[in-house]
């Protein structure tokens, strides 16, 4: 049956199963646990099914990759991976196993280059071994740190318990300072062997070793100019680095030679914390990822816990008006966040500020009304699992209570019609008028930082850095999710892959999004009166499974692959809960992107990714 | 031709520019002083942002604001149980802490030793609270709620970052001062300004009466 | 010269030394200097994490931080005055933090914003994150809130300045930076296996040779925080029920014990009941 079809790029999931089965008998076998779908892979043979499934089936684009340690469950290691069509659909997952105590793996750089970063990261916080990776070495911590944080061994040394809550909380809750349970007053353990006399800082070695410091490279001058390559330190502490972002630039004169992102400076252990954080705890967390559009992080966490729970007994979807509050958040996010990015960029560009001001001004309209419907300005923590915090209020209102106090008073959907209808598209006209046809802008950016559509498919770059590039790959049409089936609504691509494109296609994205939230106010209006919030309390019953929920957050491809262990009368939390973060995966691609260019077209190109911390460090 | 974006961008700042005198002619004299025209400026309608010139003038923050929480007390006029808290020790709002930054100690009778509805005592480490607001949504009798004051800055975290029950507590009046709208949606849930374990105790006496008001005559015929 | 006693201008809210109550240059150059210092603070460029974007919306122009000599913001430490602490701060971040802070000239200040930076925040508990920035800096003014609101920041600035106004030349634990000699650099964290401050070393090498005696190193249990206003008032402690203990052990730690073991035992069972089918 299966050579009926006759193109293999089409077969559904279950099909490209069966296909790669009959294939390799022996080496793949179904995910048959509770819950759990896709194949596992023998490790031995894992490079040639994964090529198969590039080549021969078309998941041409690796979405995720990451590491899961099964301990006292099944006593081994998972490297787990999602793989996707760019023309859309669902993903092909694949698991690869390997014993706890050497785990290694075959590294699948060579089929898909964006595993790249993904696969170090399952190094440094796994020790899992990529054999055959370029270059494997940490890159969240730093080289000399002692142990592999997110082994389920592994504890901190402010470690309390395994699974919050804690029992010192409540009732006989005696406050204390972490700090005061450690003798050195300091989140720091030290391992037992630590020797004071041999201490010097190893914490940079691998990377300037990468390099080839201390390497004569003069030699390797053709011109007979005698030069020397010149290394440069761009960061931490660097105004056009959007946070705490390290670049280690190898120049020759002017021009990049090579540039090597160092990341980790933000590194908050999002996913220790989050595997010991309850289901329902993880939320406001996720806020911090991005944290300049926490709304749609929200969703994109909601929507994998969803998943989850949709497979138990007793669980509502959301209700039709929560999806529309859920569409008209998340749209208004991406608003706020290519505000923010386009203002940067032109800072970056030496526009220092007005353009930024310009922009930060509507932005601000845009954080008053997350303030009256979540309460908070940037972290909203809005979701819920099926439903969101609270409807919108009727009045946007506050009431004097400090001294000096002023009070604003407005209709809640008057207050979005205005900015909507009235003030958004006014604003993107003027901000177009202002920026789009200026020349110096387009002199820096036009041919700048160009990557080929092939190569931002291969590196998995997401987002508008992908469709700059020419792939019109938007999760919001790819693998739709909530009410945008429904909606009406354009995905902008560029053709050039440069700055500008990338630029126009922000710029082109907040239109869009003006226009969805168009269709939304109707449908506001409209379901006016439906219960938003959800019936699902503080401990849902999670059950048994795995989950990759995943949304186009401003920045790309938000994924969560939440693992629920799911014991019934243990404790409620996940097992593994890892976050795909658009930003540090587009990150894969700016050295690439920069090679070749001037060291002032860095910070631009690094502008004109977008980029956040809290989600690349996590 | 080369340089008409540029001319164009540059017009656009001096509309802005002009724009400002524009707007200081129109709220001539009332610029920052007249009531009301707050909301103007700060709303839909004004162009460009207004400065807040924020210590002589403020903007009141939204009902549903939230910065570190507080515990509910009834109001110290109350008829039956002033200043009295409202928080059971229950302890839900420590199990939904996300960062675990609540701790309570659950109140005990010093005759029996068994548990009374109310906290011994209750700290909030507001070096650790991320402002989530969860302990205020799932608290099952509306006893902690989430703050507005926001001017906390302090010289000195070891003594001032650790919020006691004493320094938590403010009054119920305060609460329905700083969110009417909010405090009314939740007296409607309850069923009455009061304390939940009241009005259920109200509740059951009045249907005990009433039951005994119908088996009464019963007995009568 | 007569002397004249000018006590009288002095603002005596603040303490001066004895010997120079009588001394009028002290007071007035003190408003001088403090308004001098309060008026231009300039910041560093300086963002770390979430609290950063409020920084900047502080900076923009709803809020406008300049109205206040807050000014300009400078990417340079060499010129700037005010390290503005704006969010969590990280193992491997807190070494450039130290150096950044060691070039910025004297006087200097620092402002924790938000909860992060303040006391560890909520990822308090993670292996990567200072429980602080004070534990390595002088901190100045603590901003809490998890962001703060720019409201509170503009606040916690305000509370900076007064801050300055209220300190005097004649007290060098105010102004440190006006007493003799160069100031000390402070010693810049190493990143070992752990961070490791200099400071820290002769405790580290202590409990190093105590933990090749016992075991395990650096888990020496502490006594808790005890809240001052408690002490005052001596409220009886409530004593826990001793349910579950055992000999050694106290009820919470056996507690504990007891709900990994179960845990542990119903993972084992589950597994065996899945191995079974
Ligand atoms: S949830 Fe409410 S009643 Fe229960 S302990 Fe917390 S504040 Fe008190
Ligand atoms: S607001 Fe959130 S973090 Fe703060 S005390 Fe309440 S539940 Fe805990
Ligand atoms: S205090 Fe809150 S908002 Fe600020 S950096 Fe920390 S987590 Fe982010």
């Amino acid at each position: 049956m299966m050579d009926v079809v006759a193109d293999k790029t089409q077969l559904d999931i279950s099909a490209s199963i069966e296909l790669l089965r009959e294939r390799w008998p022996d080496a793949i076998s179904h995910d048959n646990r509770d819950g759990f779908s896709g194949i596992i892979v023998d490790p031995a043979q894992l490079d040639d099914v994964a090529l198969a499934i590039r080549d021969e089936l078309g998941f041409d684009y690796l979405s995720s990759v990451t590491g899961v340690d099964y301990l006292g469950i099944a006593d081994h290691m998972e490297v787990v991976y999602h793989a996707c069509r760019t023309s859309g659909g669902p993903a092909l997952v694949f698991k690869a196993q390997t014993g706890r105590d050497d785990p290694r793996v075959p590294s699948l750089v060579s089929v898909w280059p964006g595993a790249d970063f993904q696969e170090r990261e399952a190094y440094d916080l796994y020790g899992i071994h990529f054999d055959g990776h370029p270059d494997l070495r940490r890159i969240l911590l730093w080289d000399g740190f002692d142990g592999h944080p997110l082994r389920k061994d592994w504890q901190e040394a402010y470690f309390e318990e395994e699974h919050k809550p804690f029992d010192s909380r409540w009732p006989g809750g005696q406050v204390y300072r972490a700090e005061e349970k450690n003798v050195f007053g300091k989140n720091v353990r030290y391992p037992d062997d630590l020797d004071l006399g041999r201490l010097n800082d190893v914490s940079e070695s691998d990377l300037y070793q990468g390099l080839g410091l201390g390497v004569d490279v003069q030699a390797l001058d053709s011109d007979g100019l005698r030069t020397d390559r010149l290394v440069v330190n761009l960061g931490p502490h660097h105004p056009s680095t959007h946070g705490v972002f390290r670049m280690v630039v190898t120049l020759d004169g002017e021009t990049i030679a090579s540039l090597d992102p160092v990341m980790g400076y933000l590194h908050r252990n999002h996913e220790k914390i989050g595997e010991r954080n309850s289901f329902l705890h993880n939320m406001p967390f996720t806020d911090r990822l991005d944290y300049i559009s926490s709304m749609s992080n929200n969703l994109g966490y909601a929507l994998a816990v969803e998943q989850l729970l949709s497979q138990g007994a007793r669980y509502s979807p959301p209700t039709y008006r929560a999806e529309c509050l859920r569409v008209l958040m998340v749209e208004l996010t991406r608003i706020v966040n290519h505000l923010w990015s386009l203002g940067f960029l032109l800072n970056d560009l030496g526009a220092f500020f007005t353009p930024m001001l310009y922009a930060n001004n509507e932005r601000e309209k845009i954080l008053d009304f997350f303030e009256a419907t979540s309460g908070s300005r940037l972290m909203c923590n809005y979701m819920r699992f099926a439903g969101v915090y609270r409807d919108i209020p009727e009045r946007i209102r506050s009431v004097a209570n400090l001294v000096n106090d002023k009070v604003r008073d407005y209709n809640t959907m008057d207050y979005l019609t205005e900015m909507v209808n009235e003030r958004l598209p006014r604003f993107l006209d003027e901000y177009d008028t202002l920026l789009t046809r200026n020349e110096i802008l387009r002199e820096r950016t036009v041919g700048v930082g160009v990557l080929l559509a092939e190569d931002a498919i291969a590196l998995s770059t997401c987002g508008p850095l992908l469709r700059a590039s020419g792939v019109p790959y938007d999760v919001r049409r790819a693998d739709p999710y909530s009410i945008y089936p429904e909606l009406d609504f354009n995905i902008p691509a560029g053709k050039n892959g440069d700055i500008y494109d990338r630029f126009l296609v922000r710029f082109q994205e907040m239109r869009e999004s003006v226009r969805i939230l168009k269709q939304i106010l109707p449908r506001l209006e409209q379901s006016q009166g439906e219960a938003v919030v959800t019936k699902i309390g503080h401990t849902p019953r999670v059950p048994v499974g795995e989950a990759y929920g995943r949304v186009e957050n401003p920045k790309g491809e938000l994924g969560y692959y939440v693992v629920s262990e799911g014991d019934p009368k243990g404790p409620q939390n996940p097992w593994r809960y890892h976050v795909r973060a658009p930003s540090f995966i587009n990150l894969t691609a700016l050295g690439p992107m920069c090679v070749g260019h001037k060291v002032a077209d860095v910070v631009t190109i690094l502008g004109s990714i977008d980029i956040v911390l809290g989600e690349t460090d996590r | 031709m080369y340089g008409q974006g540029i001319a164009r961008g540059l017009l656009v700042t001096m509309k802005h520019i002009a724009r400002s005198y524009m707007d200081d002619i129109r709220y001539a004299g009332r610029k920052y002083s007249g009531e009301g025209n707050f909301g103007t400026r700060q709303g839909m309608q004004a162009t460009g942002s207004y400065t807040v010139q924020y210590p002589d003038e403020k903007v009141a923050v939204p009902e549903r604001f939230r910065f570190i929480p507080f515990l509910i007390v009834e109001d110290h006029d109350h008829p039956e149980r002033p200043g009295h808290d409202w928080c059971t020790s229950c302890g839900i709002c420590a199990k939904v802490c996300p960062p675990q930054c609540i701790w309570i100690v659950r109140g005990r009778n010093p005759q029996t030793g068994r548990p009374v509805p109310e906290p011994d005592a209750f700290y909030i480490d507001i070096d650790i609270c991320m402002n989530c607001g969860y302990c205020s949504e799932f608290c099952p009798f509306d006893a902690i709620k989430m703050d507005h004051d926001y001017e906390l800055a302090s010289y000195d975290r070891t003594s001032a970052h650790i919020f006691d029950k004493q320094k938590l507590s403010k009054e119920m009046s305060h609460w329905k001062r700083i969110a009417p709208t909010t405090a009314l949606e939740e007296m409607q849930a309850r069923g009455g300004w009061e304390h939940m374990d009241i009005i259920r105790e109200k509740a059951k006496a009045e249907r005990a009466a009433a039951r005994a008001r119908k088996s009464a005559p019963k007995q009568s015929s | 010269m007569a002397q004249t006693d000018l006590r009288a201008l002095q603002d005596t809210e603040f303490p001066v030394p004895e010997e120079l109550q009588a001394n009028i240059a002290i007071t007035s150059l003190d408003k001088i200097y403090n308004w001098s210092r309060r008026s231009s603070m300039w910041p560093l460029l300086f963002g770390l994490a979430c609290c950063a974007i409020e920084m900047i919306g502080t900076a923009a122009s709803r809020f406008d931080f300049s109205r206040f000599g807050f000014e300009v913001m400078r990417g340079s430490p060499r010129q700037s005055d005010l390290m503005i602490v704006s969010g969590t701060v990280t193992k491997k971040m807190i070494v450039p933090i130290v150096r950044l802070y060691n070039q910025m000239p004297e006087p200097k200040y620092v402002l924790a914003m938000g909860a992060c930076a303040s006391g560890g925040g909520p990822f308090k508990e993670g292996y990567n994150v200072v429980s602080g920035v004070d534990k390595y800096l002088p901190v100045d003014v603590y901003v809490p809130g998890c962001p703060p609101t720019p409201q509170a920041l503009l606040y916690g600035m305000i509370t900076l300045q007064k801050k300055i106004d209220g300190q005097s030349l004649a007290n060098l634990d105010d102004v440190p930076w006006y007493g003799v000699g160069p100031s000390e650099p402070t010693p810049v964290p190493v990143l070992g296996p752990d961070i490791i401050d200099p400071r820290q070393m002769e405790l580290i090498r202590e409990q190093a040779q105590q933990a090749a005696l016992e075991a395990p190193f650096g888990a020496r249990e502490l006594p808790a925080w005890v809240n001052p206003a408690e002490v005052a008032q001596e409220t009886t402690v409530v004593e826990e029920t001793q349910d579950g203990a055992e000999d050694g052990i106290d009820p919470a730690t056996a507690a504990r014990i007891r709900k990994r073991e179960e845990a542990m035992a119903r993972l084992a069972a589950r597994r065996a009941a899945k191995g079974g089918q």
